[in-house]
């Protein structure tokens, strides 16, 4: 078990440190995936299933496919690609990594001491995780369907193209 | 029944979650800004479940699926807001996107 | 009867409430019967309650109208209440019938006036409501009430014509000369509440009396701020030098206010709260010192000008001067005596004077009129009997008798004496040398070569009746104070010590008749030199103003003695050079600090507000790294 764990893990950090730093917006976004997917093998060894399967839907699914509409939309051919990897230079990554790896230190140190040697945990079935947002999580279930109301709305509005509008929006923008 | 331990969850959360930063940081693309925001909260998401299955309780999972709704609303508005904003500067390098400039 | 005693405030302020509103929207004949109207229906008010007054005396002499309490502060409860005794009877009286007078000469003198007709009437009924609360005011405050809105309506009118800016210039040099003695006497009635508890007039000067022993600093601080306010508003030294520029107003204005009624509000003053100064010696003393020098300088002043209006300015400061005199002695009802014939005469002069002025289109230069006694034969007799009244001629003028009972008086009392005796008889000389200057120059010898043109002598009933019924009084005003030698009959000293002390008598009356053949004398020696230098040869006062010592003394008694240039180096000057270094105010450093210190965060956070989202992110990473840290390492 622990060997697919490592596996998984290493899985999910190198593919998510290649989909932060690929030029290509579409490589990025399929390393992304990857780094999904394998977390969601390490939400089912947490015994976790339910989630893991969402995570495959929703995650892996829903929300990349977003992303593929929005890179085919804006980003055309290699020009694109040309111009990320100008954007992109060695410099640009110092902060951030030093401001991470910072960031590791302190969350090792927050979770020392070092982890207990396993023991066998149970598995949590959909139907625990069903009684428990449909009992005491009733709030937030409701909560969360607003959230989502409020962003089908917000996308819409926003997606809209105000043809019109938008031309003279434009002008007093590049001006 | 599983034998991973909850803590080498919390460890690779902590991992994915400083990568996702460092993208968050130092890339200047909007969408890849959207997607080093949704490595963290995956990692956000890994913590609760690790939490969730160090207890043995539906909560962490709970947690997870909130998380779930929220990038899925994030997303959604985000990326609204990338396509606006491409299509009236023509650029979606964030750094000129700068008319709030003080 | 008494009981009507608060419609005589009340009518002239309903007559300036109605102008002020409504003034500008009504013909003017309705203005001027409003504005001359209220004074007058006040008079005759005043006047029946002087008969019932009189005849049927109320107890103690006092009669005390509550009209509401003003406010009530802790124990502080000043009430709106008029009082009236013999006194308060006396003013109203002279206010409100010269009051009129003066009103009905303004309905035509004023009537050549393009704009401003109303107004005037409104100021003026104003003023004489102020003038009217003040002397009828049960307490100090409501005193210190009608003697700032007095203050207020000098300033409005002095600047009536303001178009000109040296009318402002004239009304603001007023208003801040006086307001300078307003604040002293402002202090004075702190004193006095502080330490006696309260403001009412009767229970102050009560209190004084029990509580102060004479010559105590106390006392004498009360005295002498009060004074300070007395010296300012009625033009004594040191506060003297904006009556003559306050003649930059129109003639009424300066016949009511500055000759008549405000002027002499000191002298009301003093004698209000005569024991205040009773109690203290040494400021008595100095109101007598500073009458006695005034009427000198002022005296002498009057005889340099040639604005005709000036020369009575300094002559109003110079008979004030008596009746501070008068005080000083504690002849209190010699000068509230001349009190009452100087308005009569003053008020007539200027009056007359107003004439003479508006038939010459405005020409106040004496040295270009010139016999103009055959043209303007009314104002020449009016001026005449106001100047021999003025002069003190002997029994027939009513200013005879009161500066000779002045003089007397202050012979005679204890506190008075010959140096301060013999300071009024050379101003009786002056007076009467410069009153007849007056009219020698103004309206005998020959025509002045410009002044043949048309003169404009169209004086109608309502500016004959006013200078006839003065005229009149003038003359027979004194009738009702004669001395011991010439009929004893002092009926009006007996009114007033019903309200006011007797004179503590020092010497015998033995030679009281001889007094009066001196002064009544020297009067008529003062006519002679003023005939002999201005109208039998004027090449002797010109030969001598024109050597070089006799110009400038000339032109330093023409300046009123050169105070108002002293007063420029004194306090003007440095002032404004004080204001100009400081124009960049010290105390506005430490609010500009502030300022300064905002706008430079502000422009630090304004820019960490770069717009670049990449930074907002890294100051949102440091802080959470900064927060995980601290918790870390805790």
């Amino acid at each position: 078990m622990m060997t697919f764990f490592y596996i998984s893990a290493a899985v999910a950090l190198i593919s998510s440190v290649l989909a932060i730093s690929r030029s290509n917006a579409v490589h990025a976004l399929l390393y992304a995936i990857v780094s999904l997917l394998s977390v969601a093998l390490i939400f089912f060894m947490l015994g976790a299933p339910f989630a893991a399967a969402l995570e495959v839907v929703i995650y892996a699914g829903a929300i990349m496919v977003l992303f593929v509409f929005v890179i085919m939309m804006i980003s055309s051919g290699p020009g694109s690609t040309q111009q990320e990897r100008r954007w992109m230079n060695f410099r640009l990554w110092i902060g951030p990594s030093v401001l991470s790896a910072v960031l590791i230190i302190e969350l090792f140190a927050v979770m020392s001491p070092p982890p207990e040697p396993m023991s066998a945990k149970p598995i949590i079935e959909s139907k625990q995780v069903g009684i428990a947002l449909m009992g005491p999580y009733m709030l937030g279930v409701e909560l969360s369907s607003l959230l989502l109301t409020a962003g089908l709305v917000g996308a819409y509005h926003l997606g809209k193209r105000k043809d019109d509008a938008a031309q003279t929006e434009d002008v007093t923008i590049h001006d | 029944m599983t034998s991973v331990p909850a803590e080498y969850g919390l460890i690779l959360a902590a991992l994915l979650f400083a990568i996702g930063l460092a993208g968050v940081l130092a890339r200047r693309n909007i969408i890849f800004i959207l997607l080093s925001i949704e490595i963290m909260l995956n990692a956000a998401g890994l913590a609760f479940i690790s939490a969730g299955s160090k207890w043995g309780q539906a909560d962490g999972q709970v947690m997870f699926i909130f998380i779930l709704v929220m990038a899925a609303a994030e997303v959604s508005v985000g990326l609204a807001i990338v396509l606006q904003l491409f299509h009236r500067i023509r650029t979606v390098n964030s750094d000129e996107a700068n008319t709030m400039r003080g | 009867m008494l009981d009507y005693l608060w419609l005589i405030p009340a009518l002239p302020f309903a007559g300036f409430i109605i102008l002020a509103v409504i003034g500008a929207r009504i013909p003017r004949p309705v203005a001027a019967a409003i504005g001359a109207g209220s004074v007058g229906i006040s008079a005759l008010v005043a006047l029946s309650i002087a008969a019932a007054f009189i005849t049927t005396p109320p107890h103690g002499h006092v009669y005390t109208q509550l009209l509401w309490g003003w406010i009530s502060v802790g124990g502080f409860k000043p009430d709106i209440a008029l009082t009236i005794d013999a006194l308060s009877l006396v003013m109203v009286l002279v206010i409100a019938g010269v009051g009129f007078m003066i009103h009905l000469y303004s309905t035509e003198s004023m009537a050549g006036e393009k704009e401003g007709y109303s107004r005037f009437f409104a100021y003026m009924n104003l003023f004489v409501g102020s003038m009217l609360t003040l002397v009828l005011a049960d307490n100090l405050l409501l005193l210190y009430l009608g003697w700032e809105g007095v203050g207020l309506c000098s300033y409005l009118l002095i600047g009536f014509w303001y178009k000109d800016p040296a009318n402002g210039r004239a009304a603001m040099k007023a208003f801040i000369v006086t307001r300078v003695g307003d604040t002293s006497m402002a202090v004075g009635l702190f004193i006095i509440y502080h330490n006696l508890g309260t403001l009412q007039i009767h229970e102050v000067l009560v209190r004084a009396a029990q509580q102060w022993p004479a010559g105590s600093t106390l006392a004498i601080a009360a005295a002498a701020l009060l004074l300070g306010g007395a010296v300012g508003k009625s033009a004594q030294l040191p506060l003297q030098t904006w009556l003559p520029d306050a003649m930059a107003g129109p003639t009424p204005v300066s016949a009511l206010i500055h000759a008549a009624t405000m002027v002499t509000a000191g002298v009301y003053l003093i004698a209000r709260t005569h024991v205040l100064f009773t109690l203290a010696p040494q400021v008595q003393l100095a109101v007598a010192v500073i009458g006695a020098a005034t009427l000198l300088l002022a005296g002498i002043s009057a005889l340099t000008q040639w604005d005709i209006k000036r020369a009575l300015a300094y002559s109003t400061m110079s008979q004030i001067g008596y009746m501070f005199l008068a005080l000083g002695v504690g002849a209190w009802s010699a000068a509230i005596f001349h009190f009452m014939v100087h308005a009569f005469f003053k008020a007539l002069l200027f009056l007359s004077a107003g004439v003479v002025i508006d038939a010459l289109h405005h020409e106040r230069d004496m040295f270009k009129m010139g016999g103009l006694r055959l043209q303007l034969p009314l104002a020449f007799w009016c001026f005449l009997i106001g100047a021999a009244s003025l002069s003190a001629l002997p029994l027939i003028t009513a200013g005879f008798y009161s500066k000779d009972l002045i003089l007397w008086e202050t012979w005679t009392s204890a506190s008075g004496g010959p140096w301060l005796w013999a300071a009024g008889l050379a101003g009786a000389l002056l007076t009467s040398i410069y009153a007849f200057r007056m009219v020698f120059l103004t309206f005998y010898g020959k025509p002045h070569s410009e002044a043949p043109r048309q003169i404009a002598n169209h004086s109608g009933l309502r500016i004959r009746i006013p200078l006839i019924t003065l005229a009149v009084l003038s003359l027979i005003g004194g009738f009702v104070q004669l001395p011991e030698t010439l009929g004893n009959l002092p009926l009006f000293s007996e009114f007033i010590t019903t309200a006011l002390p007797a004179t503590v008598a020092m010497s015998s009356t033995s030679f009281e008749g001889t007094m009066q053949y001196f002064s009544g004398s020297v009067s008529l020696f003062g006519v002679f030199i003023a005939y002999i230098f201005f109208l039998y040869n004027p090449l002797y006062a010109r030969n001598f103003v024109e050597k070089p010592f006799g110009y400038a003394l000339h032109c330093f008694l023409y300046g009123g003695w050169n105070f108002d240039r002293l007063y420029d180096a004194l306090f003007v000057r440095p002032f404004v050079l004080a204001a100009r270094a400081n124009k960049r105010d010290v105390i506005d450093l430490l609010y500009r600090l502030i300022a300064l210190l905002h706008i430079v965060s502000n422009h630090l956070l304004s820019a960490a507000q770069s717009g670049l989202v990449r930074r907002y992110a890294f100051g949102l990473a440091i802080g959470a790294v900064i927060i995980i840290g601290m918790v870390v390492l805790r």
